[in-house]
């Protein structure tokens, strides 16, 4: 019997995963700006600012929610459906989320909620769940689960 | 209205249009069709136009990619000088004001704008490749995140601050599908009701397939002229561009925006007065001149029945969380307050990207000279675009008469 292979991030230090996986922003030594998804330029997008590096940063797991909708129909390519052949494509959830650091960011829902879990201002957390599986083996991504209130 | 100016100095001569539909030809054809219709308004011969602009189609090739020389020798080369524009769905807008800034510097006499675009079916998508630095390709691989579902996000935020419902969303197709039916150039004539568009399949909660635009073929065309040229012409009264507005947001955009992922922080600046699409209207309304209150009529980019109503918010016909009780008064109605979308708007059009936001200038341009036939706004002497494309791209254009 051979192993399967080992989970690994769709995109490369976006986030962190384990216990208490975060996002991961670039910010700016200079001005504190931070940038999602993390920016691999040097300059600066303040433009009152030279700055010329960024550090990673992991950002706040919580936030709430700035708005949600779904997906009723299957995304064309390059969505990679998480279904393996002869399955159902399954509508999923998607989250625009206000952090406290002041940016929001889109993430998918998390597998088993829908947009029935969320409202404008709801709140929700962050959780890494595998997205789909390709040649590599499972890609996982980020997520935003309902925090049960 | 009277005691508008605006800047003056740049005239629309004419305008033409080639109808909107799937007519599965090329993109060449539909705008040499809305070319000549617009010179044969202006009573412009071709051999006269000095300048020539195309709306850059990004789907056909490389004719679509240098579309202005494109459309110049499908007329037959007359030694114009050209230029091609893009600006993702603000194309039109830019390829205008390109235009217009050659005629206000003295440099063209006699410009001819043209977009035309031959589209796909279905959702549109990005480029084929894997790109994994291109935000427009990480959204459709990470999160699977399609157009109509950041125009569902808005719409949902509508319902969840402002108690909009599924029924006004549907209102708003119910009207511009009435305002469409007379319009030679829409692809859609037929009256659609709240039940049609609450029946039809939810493609992104909260949006109905009838809330969300389709996307289209089709081509329109503007010829602009200065001053000196609309009075060889003879054109008494014409209808003047007094604003082109093509802004870029301003750091940081803290409302989400096609295609990005996320909004900028604000970490180190504090988010500013107006948002985006806010400063697109306020820009135009400074160059003209003008404030939303002298605006008789406005057609506003409605990919989504929803994203209608946030445009007469953002640009100043009502107040933030009111767009609802004006819909629901009949005052964007023609024969309202302020008509909204008087052609139809995209839900009778379908989008042509290069060709939408000259369509929009268009209809103003009709409706100014009232030729609006079976849709005219009584009187109308001052109309505002609004439009916003992917990556930082908007425009308004103000037109008086
Ligand atoms: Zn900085």
């Amino acid at each position: 019997m051979t192993s399967s292979p080992p989970a690994t991030p769709v995109v490369e230090g976006w986030f962190t995963d384990g216990a208490e996986p975060a996002l991961i922003a670039a910010r700016c030594t200079a001005c504190g700006d931070l940038v999602f998804p993390p920016t691999a330029a040097a300059a600066c997008r303040n433009p009152r600012c030279a700055g010329e590096e960024h550090e990673a940063v992991a950002l706040s797991r919580r936030g709430r929610v700035w708005s949600c909708t779904d997906a009723q129909y299957q995304p064309p390519a390059p969505y990679v459906a998480p279904q393996t052949e002869g399955e159902p494509w399954r509508p999923f959830a998607l989250a625009a989320v206000e952090l406290p650091e002041g940016l929001v960011v889109l993430g998918q829902v998390a597998d088993g909620f829908g947009v029935g879990d969320l409202r404008v201002d709801s709140e929700v957390e962050l959780v890494v769940e595998v997205l789909h599986v390709d040649e590599s083996g499972p890609r996982t991504t980020y997520r935003w689960k309902p925090v049960a209130s | 209205m009277s005691g508008v100016s605006g800047r003056s100095g740049v005239v629309v001569a004419g305008v033409g249009m080639h109808p909107w539909g799937k007519w599965g030809r090329s993109f060449v054809e539909y705008g040499v069709h809305a070319a000549r219709r617009a010179l044969a308004d202006a009573g412009v011969a071709w051999a006269d136009v000095d300048l020539v602009v195309g709306g850059e189609t990004v789907r056909n090739g490389y004719a679509g990619y240098v579309a202005g020389s494109t459309f110049a020798q499908a007329l037959g080369w007359n030694g114009a000088r050209v230029a091609t524009s893009y600006a993702a769905c603000a194309t039109g807008a830019q390829a205008i004001d390109t235009a217009r800034a050659r005629i206000l510097a003295g440099l063209s006499d006699v410009a001819l704008v043209v977009g035309a675009d031959t589209t796909p079916k279905g959702f549109l998508k990005p480029n084929a490749g894997e790109r994994w630095d291109d935000p427009d390709w990480l959204r459709f691989r990470v999160l699977g995140m399609t157009n109509p579902m950041y125009f569902a996000l808005y719409a949902r935020r509508r319902m969840d601050l402002y108690g909009a419902t599924s029924e006004d969303f549907a209102a708003v197709k119910v009207k511009n599908a009435r305002h469409g039916l007379a319009n030679d150039n829409a692809r859609y004539r037929k009256e659609v009701s709240v039940e049609d568009v609450l029946a039809s399949a939810v493609v992104s909660d909260p949006l109905h397939l009838l809330d969300i635009c389709a996307t289209s073929d089709g081509a329109a065309a503007v010829v602009l002229v200065s001053d000196a040229c609309a009075a060889r012409l003879g054109l008494a009264d014409p209808v003047r561009v007094a604003a082109v507005s093509t802004v870029t947001p301003t750091y940081p955009q803290a409302v989400i925006d096609m295609p990005l992922l996320a909004t900028d922080s604000t970490a180190a600046v504090a988010a500013g007065e107006r948002t985006f699409k806010e400063s697109i209207g306020a820009a135009a309304y400074e160059e003209a001149g003008i404030g939303p209150e002298d605006v008789d009529v406005a057609e506003v980019y409605d990919l989504s029945t929803a994203l209608e109503l946030d445009w007469m918010e953002d640009l100043g016909l009502c107040a933030r969380g009111e767009a609802e009780s004006l819909l629901r008064a009949g005052e964007t109605t023609i024969g309202g307050r302020i008509p909204v979308n008087p052609s139809g708007g995209l839900a009778c059009f379908g989008e042509a990207v290069p060709a939408q936001a000259i369509a929009q200038v268009c209809e103003l341009a009709w409706q100014l000279r009232g030729q609006a036939t079976g849709r005219q706004v009584e009187g109308a002497r001052v109309g505002v675009t609004a439009n916003q494309g992917l990556f930082g791209h908007g425009s308004s254009v103000v037109l008086v008469r």
